[in-house]
């Protein structure tokens, strides 16, 4: 039962990453990743009451609030504030996507044989979901050209990530998850300053037209 | 002690909350850098015998290599504190800048600094992680200081690219820690240095060569090492010249030190092979990237953004030769440049004020008609070029016979070749702007006040290394030590 809901959870999280490829509203694709950080959050929580420990179930919590709450909220805002941008083109068609998707999620499975072989269980057979979540956003972060979709892409990233880390390592350390969130946080809110600096500038989030600086 | 060296840097931000950005807010910043590098003197003097100070059990911890890397700081955190009290004055004064944007960059630069001396005072591998990703939240905005579309296209460029490679070595820590939580019976999960150094040998090298890969892309794209360079030509020549100089100068080391911790836990469990040959790579990679570049170079921040990715290149062929006599002369190198690109890189923000314009084609005849800037500005390029007597010309022949007597002469020749093209590429450029007719009048003939401090003093500085690394020959060999065993 554990472990069936935990690969439930992991599939939730790489379906979404996959979505998030081809999806062409923008409100979707953030949805997508409260989706996604959902999953996350299960995992950690199952991991908590599967093991007892209280400071997973706290973890659990502050996966929801961050990756369920305030960053999808800080990205809507974004969305609703770009009247005229709620869609984007997909520089990739469906079919491509979904292709290059397969490819990628193979290829992690492939390469992290070794990792979940060290320690095979029913949390560290996520390991390879998490790579592959990490590959298949990074295909996206570099195949679209919105500032919006960019951003989406790292954090659909770091969410796998978040994967990786909260089922290979019992305990990273309170210090170092706490600091990471509060990077992850800035970050976004950095790039939200960003964005919203760009729309004055540019009149738009699309990332063609950034072209001052070349050589 | 080592508490006080991390929050030292912030009280010029707390300074400027209260009464925002004033000359006499600036000048307290130049005063608290000297106080973070008499701190950092004590530091290495306490620690120069091999001893390793901590603070609090084991979350701040400091080696001969953590003294170091905090005198680098240090130095660079004082040349451009002090260039920057003149330039944000000049930048006020011709409405290049607002209050504002003043106030916002005398909050977020002590914040950099704090962050990078946290990151080299870490014990715990998580939190170096954790306080390198904060420099890049802090310094976003610096970039973005001009807010102009060329600076925003920087900083979104630097902060997406940035945080992409970050993240990545967030994920080789990870595996780090996974793999030691597995080292053996009784072994537990953790990122405390000292702790991982005594498990290295019976960690799973399979895990280890997939974190080494990450590792290396992570902290590679902070380092600026190609193929992951593509942030920083565009985020060094957008940012202020006090905050390019910082980040130029000693950010990149800093994101380097991180992966020299780091080696030490790889080739302890894999052997030295196996990042060698990577960085090997990574190094030739930069090296042809930056000598390509420059040839065709039209803007001269550009010009000193390329030659960070160049040197970079050639710090992490060191790294790839290990030896104890590579890491000394790594560690030399990373000084030396850190003194030169901050005086040159403060020249190209004096030099920019008053031409206007950051196009080599744009700026001729500098050295007739300002002397101390255009002086200073051709001596830190040639000390950069490698040139005697200053630094970097002992630490570039070190790395030479480190190369050939480590059996690794054809790749150290491939290397020193490529840097030949790099010196006649710059020489060409260098000419252009401090030779020749100028063929308008300069705008406004005029350097900002006390301008001229830094600049000598980091040059007399670079050339006193050059000739004698005296002052810090055994801090040096001490934090080789820590590297290479």
């Amino acid at each position: 039962m554990y472990s069936q809901l935990l690969g439930v959870a992991g599939g939730v999280a790489l379906v979404a990453a996959v979505l998030a490829l081809w999806r062409r509203s923008l409100l979707a694709i953030v949805r997508i990743l409260a989706l996604q950080g959902f999953a996350i959050a299960t995992v950690a929580l199952l991991l908590g009451i599967h093991h007892h420990e209280v400071a997973e179930l706290i973890v659990a919590a502050g996966v929801l609030v961050l990756k369920v709450g305030v960053i999808p909220a800080v990205l809507t805002r974004v969305v609703r504030d770009t009247p005229n941008q709620r869609d984007t083109e997909p520089s990739i068609n469906t079919a491509t996507a979904l292709v290059a998707a397969a490819v990628l999620t193979v290829i992690a499975f492939g390469a992290t044989r070794g990792l979940v072989d060290l320690a095979p269980s029913p949390e560290t057979e996520l390991i390879p979901v998490g790579f592959a979540i990490v590959l298949v956003a990074f295909f996206g972060l570099v195949a679209r050209r919105n500032a919006l979709t960019q951003l989406v892409g790292f954090l659909l990233l770091e969410n796998g990530i978040a994967l990786v880390a909260l089922v290979a390592t019992a305990r990273v350390s309170l210090v170092v998850e706490l600091g990471a969130a509060l990077d992850l946080l800035l970050a976004v809110l950095v790039l939200q300053v960003l964005t919203s600096r760009m729309r004055s500038k540019f009149g738009a989030l699309d990332l063609d037209r950034l072209t001052e600086l070349s050589d | 002690m080592l508490l006080a060296l991390v929050l030292v840097p912030v009280l010029p931000a707390l300074a400027t909350a209260a009464f925002g950005w004033r000359p006499s807010v600036a000048w307290f910043a130049v005063a608290d850098a000297a106080c973070l590098l008499a701190g950092g003197i004590w530091l290495a003097v306490d620690v120069v015998d091999g001893d390793t100070a901590y603070f609090g059990g084991h979350i701040l911890r400091a080696d001969a290599l953590s003294a170091f890397m905090v005198l680098v700081i240090a130095v660079v955190a004082l040349l451009a504190s002090w260039s920057s009290v003149g330039y944000l004055r000049s930048e006020l004064a011709d409405g290049h800048t607002t209050p504002g944007a003043a106030r916002l960059f005398g909050l977020l630069v002590p914040a950099f600094i704090a962050s990078m001396v946290l990151a080299v005072l870490a014990a715990n591998l998580g939190i170096m992680w954790v306080a390198i990703e904060a420099t890049t939240i802090a310094t976003t905005f610096l970039v973005g200081h001009h807010r102009n579309r060329a600076s925003l296209e920087a900083s979104w460029k630097y902060v997406i690219v940035g945080s992409v490679g970050i993240v990545l070595a967030f994920l080789g820590t990870v595996l780090l820690s996974y793999a030691t939580q597995h080292a053996g019976p009784g072994a537990h999960s953790t990122l405390d240095w000292d702790a991982m150094r005594g498990v290295a040998r019976h960690l799973d090298p399979a895990v280890i060569r997939v974190a080494a890969v990450l590792l290396l892309l992570g902290y590679g794209t902070k380092i600026g090492l190609a193929p992951m360079h593509t942030w920083l030509p565009d985020a060094h020549s957008q940012a202020p010249a006090p905050v390019s100089a910082l980040m130029s100068g000693v950010l990149l080391s800093v994101a380097f030190y991180a992966l020299l911790r780091v080696k030490v836990i790889i080739d302890l469990a894999l052997g030295a092979t196996f990042l060698r040959n990577l960085l090997v790579v990574a190094a030739l990679l930069s090296l042809v990237v930056a000598a390509s570049l420059l040839i065709a170079q039209r803007d001269y921040k550009r010009l000193l953004a390329y030659s960070s990715i160049e040197h970079m290149g050639l710090v992490a062929l060191a790294a790839a030769i290990g030896t104890p006599l590579a890491i000394a002369a790594l560690l030399l190198h990373i000084l030396a440049h850190a003194l030169g690109k901050t005086v040159a890189f403060l020249c190209s923000g004096e030099i920019l004020l008053a031409e206007g314009t950051t196009r080599i084609a744009g700026v001729h005849g500098l050295l007739a008609r300002r002397p101390l800037v255009g002086g200073s500005f051709g001596l830190a390029l040639l000390a950069l070029l490698g040139f005697p007597p200053f630094g970097l010309f002992a630490s570039e022949l070190a790395i030479a016979r480190a190369g050939f007597s480590a059996n690794m002469g054809w790749v150290t020749a491939a290397a020193f070749s490529l840097l030949l093209v790099v010196v006649a590429a710059v020489l060409v450029h260098a000419r252009s702007m401090l030779l020749g007719e100028a063929d308008t009048p300069s705008v406004s003939p005029r350097t900002s006040r006390g301008a001229g401090v830094p600049l000598v003093a980091g040059l007399v500085a670079l050339a006193t290394i050059g000739i004698t690394i005296w002052p810090i020959e055994r801090l040096i060999g001490a934090a080789a030590h820590v590297v290479a065993q």
